[in-house]
């Protein structure tokens, strides 16, 4: 059984007005060494173990359902877990 | 005509939109559950606005893998016309019926309140009642519709003159001020702005209405042999 981590954040050429506010808001703390922020979702799924290739799976499941191609990147991690 | 109405978990405009058509318009029209498998008996489908499943994820994303929507994009293929309004709209852009995505509101607020459009496009089947470059006032009520393209989807979009309405002062952020966009077979329509909020000068204004009536003046040119 995996644990996948899914990030999926705004393409770089998308402005991200979330993160904009942010960044500003941040300025205000008085932390102007932060020059930018971007915003983006985590997830994690459980993932069995099955004939398919975990790859192929996940990357099937990100472009379909968890990051839409025309706004977002996503990117993940997997780990390998014991079921609870 | 037959309209559908499209109800999803979280719809909210239903109503209006079922309002519109049965008694400003006077169509028939009915509501048919997400879990629907066929419309082969409408003429037009309607996409409604409203919260899809809560928003979740991303606005339209669960609703577009619907069981409705594989028979939306059947009549979309068959040449029906098909209305999304709000989010209606972010639910024809999730199942690629119409090209680009929607972003937060630059202001990450939700905005509701009329806005004027102008009519970019009066060639359609859901704008001839309507004048070329006249201004409307049709109101807005989201959080997302902040309309964005790529460089090249944006100027097929221009080149097969695909910009239906644009907004006279941008609310939102919309790339080139984008309210309502069409496909390129020119039978789906999708749009922020609530048309059926404004079917009723007692609500505020009926700037709506003719794009109902387009769409019906337009089935009948194509489907009502004259006796």
């Amino acid at each position: 059984m995996y644990k996948v981590k899914v990030y999926v954040t705004l393409r770089e050429s998308v402005l991200d007005p979330q993160g904009k506010a942010v960044t500003h808001s941040l300025h205000s703390l008085n932390f102007p060494e932060v020059t930018d922020v971007r915003i983006g979702k985590y997830m994690e799924l459980i993932v069995e173990k099955s004939e398919r290739n975990l790859d192929e799976v996940i990357n099937e499941v990100c472009s379909k359902l968890l990051a839409n191609p025309v706004i977002e990147d996503y990117r993940y991690e997997v780990e390998e877990c014991v079921p609870q | 005509m037959k309209f559908a109405v499209i109800v999803f978990p979280g719809s909210n405009c239903d109503i209006d939109m079922y309002h519109a058509i049965k008694d400003e318009l006077g169509e028939q029209v009915e509501y048919v559950w997400h879990d629907t498998e066929s419309l082969d008996e409408f003429d037009g489908i309607l996409l409604p606005g409203g919260f899809s499943y809560g928003d979740y994820l991303r606005t339209g994303a669960i609703a577009r893998f619907s069981k409705v929507m594989k028979a939306v994009v059947k009549a979309a293929e068959a040449g029906k016309p098909i209305l999304g309004v709000c989010n209606g709209f972010q639910i024809l852009l999730e199942v690629g019926l119409l090209p680009g995505a929607m972003r937060r509101n630059e202001s990450l607020s939700f905005i509701c309140k009329p806005v004027n459009l102008k009519v970019a496009n009066n060639g359609t089947m859901f704008s001839t009642a309507y004048a070329q470059g006249e201004t409307i006032s049709i109101p807005v009520a989201h959080g997302e519709g902040n309309y964005y393209c790529d460089e090249e989807t944006l100027a097929g979009l221009k080149a097969n003159n695909q910009i239906v309405f644009t907004y006279q002062d941008n609310p939102n952020g919309s790339l080139e001020d984008i309210a309502g966009i069409i496909n390129e077979k020119g039978n789906v329509l999708g749009m922020m702005p609530h048309p059926e909020r404004a079917v009723d000068e007692l609500l505020g204004g009926a700037d709506g209405l003719k794009l109902f009536q387009s769409i019906v003046r337009s089935w009948r040119e194509a489907n009502v042999v004259k006796a």
